[in-house]
C-alpha cells in the first residue's frame, strides 16, 4: 500500500478536491511503480467505486461511530492504523484537510509537506514544489523521512480521469478512547451557494462599488457565470459584505481558474490571497491601479457601466454555447 | 466551580487561596502561550541567496506574523477579563529578538526564545511541545500559518504531539470555566465546537478584528525592555523536511487591456484564450 489518498466527503458526497487528490495520488503511485488506495471515512451516499475513475485501484470505506463525523485526531489515527505500510499519504488542503494532515503525519511518523502545487519532481526522495512567501516565492522541499504526508492546494493540479480497478472494500476503524478532541456543537453552512474555497470562478469587488446596495451588479455577474462572490478587506471591514467573503492575506486565500476584481486597487495584502488564480481580470476606473500589473486582462472604466454590459455579454455567450 | 489543573505545586496554594475570593469564574493561574513567528514584512521584496537555497534577509524588515497578532490580542482580552499570564514562544535566532520585544510591548508578560534556526514545521512544533510539556500551559494560540513558509503545520503538529484538541482556522473563541467554545471556518461556512482545556488553536482574523489589534504604545515599549526574555537551548530533534531550492514565480506578462466599448472581446478571450469559461 504505497500511496494512500484521503478522499474527503461532505454530507456523504465526495468533494471535487477529493477527485483531484485521487488522480494526484494515482500519478504519484504510477511514478513509484505502485498503486493508489483511497480511503473514505464516515457515511457515504456517493458510490465509492467512482474513485476508480480517477485512478484509485482500491477504495477502503471506513464507517462506524468513531469516524461518523470529521474529527482530525480520530480520522488521523484511523487512517494511519489502516494504512500503516503507506509510503505516501495524499491529503487535499481543504479546511478539514489542513487540520487532518499534521495529525496524520504524527500518527504515521511521517514528514509533512503542505501547500503543494504540483506533482513531485522526484519520488525517491519525495521532492515537491510548494508555494511560499505568500505567492512571492516557490520552494522545492524534500522529505527526509521514510513516510511523507503531501497536502496539496485544492484546484492547483486539476482532476484527471484515469481508469483503475476501483475495487471497494469495507474496513473498520479501531477506536481509541485516549484521544482528546474538540466536540462539534453545530455547523452553519451557507446553503445553495458555491463555497469560496471551492469555486472555480470568482467575482470580487471592492470599495469602488461605492455602497453595499450596488452589489446586485456583482451578484448578477456572478450568477451569469456560475461564480462565487468575494470582496476586498475594506469592504468586509466596513460591513458592506460578510467577513466570509473577504479574500486576501488575512481573509480566505483562493486560486480559482478565473478571478474578476472590480473596483479593487490591488494592495499587496489582497494580492497575497488571490494571485495564485489562473486568470485574473481587473476592472477599475483608475488606469494606475496596481492590480493591473498582476492582471491578465484589464478594462479601464466605470464599473457601473462595464459590469452590467459584461453580465449581458456573458449571458449572450452562454445562450450560444 | 471547576478549576484548572494546576501545573506547578508551588502555585497550588496561591491558586486555592485566590479561588476562595473569586466570585465569578476566574483563573489566577491561567497560563497562555502565544506562539510568535518572526517573518518578513508583507510588503517585502522576496529574494533568495546562496545559489537560491536560502531566503535573503538582507535589507528586509521583519514583523510579528500577522496571524499571530490576532492571537496575541485575544490572549490579552482573556487576561484582562479573567486574569492569567501570557508567555510568548518563538523558535529563532537572536535576530528574532526585536520582534519578540514588540510582542512584549504589546502586552505579553514574558517571552521564551528557543535558540535555533526554525528548520521546518516539525522541528518548530517539537521544540514547542518540549516547552509546553515542561511548563504546562492551559491554552496555546498559534497563527493559522506563517506568511513566510506558508506551512500551516506548527499548531496542528504541536497539538498532535501533545494529544490536545486542535482547532484551525479559528475565527472565534470564548472561555467558560475550563471549556473553550471555538468557532472555525469550514469550506463555505463555520463550525462551532467545544473542548476542555488545554487546547491548541490556530487563529486568524475573527479571533479579534483587525481594528482591535493592539499596537505597542510608549509605556509598553519602555516596559518591554525589562520584561523577561528567556533564551532556551533547542531540544535535539531532526527536521522532517529540507527545502533544497527556491524560485521566484514567473513574471506575469503585461496585462491585455480591452476597450470598455468592446466587452464581447473579453468574453471571447476568456473562452478561447484563457479557456476559463
Amino acid at each position: 500500500m504505497a500511496v494512500v489518498v484521503v478522499a474527503e466527503t461532505w454530507e456523504g458526497k465526495f468533494k471535487k478536491a477529493s477527485f483531484e487528490a485521487v488522480s494526484y495520488g494515482a500519478r504519484v503511485a504510477k511514478s513509484m511503480g505502485t498503486e493508489a488506495v483511497a480511503i473514505t471515512l464516515g457515511t457515504l451516499t456517493d458510490n465509492p467505486a467512482d474513485l476508480g475513475k480517477y485512478g484509485a485501484s482500491k477504495i477502503l470505506t471506513l464507517a462506524g461511530d468513531e469516524v461518523a463525523t470529521f474529527n482530525n485526531a480520530r480520522y488521523a489515527t484511523a487512517i494511519a492504523g489502516l494504512a500503516s505500510d503507506a509510503h505516501v499519504y495524499i491529503v487535499s488542503g481543504t479546511n478539514n484537510g489542513k487540520m487532518l494532515a499534521p495529525f496524520l503525519a504524527v500518527a504515521a511518523k511521517a514528514a509533512l509537506i503542505t501547500n503543494v502545487t504540483a506533482l513531485p519532481e522526484s519520488t525517491s526522495p519525495i521532492r515537491v514544489k510548494r508555494g511560499a512567501f505568500s505567492a512571492k516565492g516557490i520552494a522545492f522541499t524534500e522529505s527526509t523521512a521514510a513516510t511523507t504526508v503531501i497536502c496539496i492546494v485544492p484546484n492547483s493540479v486539476g482532476i484527471e480521469a484515469l481508469a483503475a480497478a476501483g475495487e471497494v472494500q469495507a474496513a473498520s476503524a479501531q477506536s481509541n478512547g485516549n484521544i482528546r478532541v474538540a466536540k462539534i456543537e453545530s455547523v452553519d453552512k451557507v446553503k445553495g451557494k458555491i463555497p469560496l474555497p471551492e469555486a472555480e470562478l470568482v467575482v470580487s469587488a471592492g470599495r469602488g462599488m461605492k455602497a453595499p446596495e450596488n452589489w446586485n451588479l456583482i451578484e448578477d455577474l456572478a450568477e451569469s457565470l456560475g461564480a462565487a462572490t468575494a470582496c476586498s478587506k475594506p469592504v468586509s471591514d466596513i460591513g458592506w459584505r460578510p467577513h466570509s467573503e473577504h479574500v486576501g492575506q488575512t481573509g480566505i486565500q483562493i486560486n480559482p481558474n478565473l478571478y474578476i476584481a472590480i473596483g479593487i486597487s490591488g494592495a499587496i495584502q489582497h494580492l497575497a490571497g488571490v494571485s495564485a488564480s489562473k486568470t485574473i481580470v481587473v476592472i477599475n476606473s483608475d488606469a494606475d491601479a496596481p492590480f493591473f500589473k498582476a492582471a491578465d486582462y484589464g478594462i479601464v472604466g466605470d464599473a457601473f457601466e462595464i459590469v452590467p454590459k459584461l453580465t449581458e455579454a456573458i449571458k449572450a455567450f452562454k445562450a450560444h454555447n | 466551580m471547576k478549576t484548572l489543573k494546576i501545573s506547578h505545586p508551588t502555585t497550588r496554594s496561591i491558586a486555592l487561596f485566590s479561588q476562595l475570593f473569586c466570585l465569578t469564574q476566574c483563573y489566577p493561574d491561567m497560563k497562555i502561550l502565544v506562539c510568535i513567528s518572526h517573518v518578513p514584512d508583507t510588503t517585502s521584496k522576496i529574494n533568495f541567496t546562496n545559489n537560491n537555497t536560502s531566503f535573503d534577509a538582507a535589507g528586509v524588515q521583519f514583523i510579528i506574523n500577522p496571524y499571530d497578532e490576532f492571537g496575541l490580542t485575544r490572549a490579552l482580552w482573556i487576561k484582562e477579563s479573567i486574569g492569567g499570564t501570557i508567555t510568548t514562544a518563538t523558535v529563532g535566532t537572536a535576530a528574532a529578538e526585536p520582534t519578540i520585544r514588540k510582542a512584549l510591548a504589546i502586552g505579553a508578560d514574558d517571552a521564551i526564545r528557543i535558540d535555533a534556526d526554525p528548520k521546518d514545521g516539525f522541528f518548530v512544533a517539537s521544540q514547542l511541545a518540549a516547552l509546553v510539556k515542561e511548563n504546562g500551559y492551559d491554552l496555546v494560540i498559534c497563527g493559522q500559518e506563517s506568511i513566510d513558509y506558508n506551512g500551516g503545520q506548527v499548531g496542528g503538529l504541536l497539538a498532535a504531539l501533545l494529544n490536545w484538541p486542535f482547532v484551525s482556522p479559528c475565527v472565534g473563541m470564548e472561555l467558560n470555566g475550563t471549556t473553550a467554545t471555538i468557532i472555525r471556518e469550514i469550506d463555505g461556512g463555520k463550525e462551532i465546537s467545544k473542548a476542555e482545556l488545554p487546547v491548541v488553536i490556530a487563529g486568524k482574523k475573527g479571533l479579534v478584528e483587525e481594528k482591535d489589534l493592539r499596537i505597542p504604545n510608549m509605556r509598553g515599549i519602555m516596559m518591554a525592555r525589562t520584561k523577561p526574555l528567556l533564551v532556551r537551548p533547542a531540544v535535539d530533534v531532526a527536521a522532517a523536511t529540507a527545502t533544497v531550492r527556491f524560485e521566484k514565480p514567473a513574471a506575469k506578462s503585461a496585462v491585455k487591456l480591452i476597450s470598455k466599448e468592446n466587452i464581447a472581446e473579453l468574453v471571447s478571450l476568456l473562452h478561447n484564450e484563457a479557456k476559463v469559461i
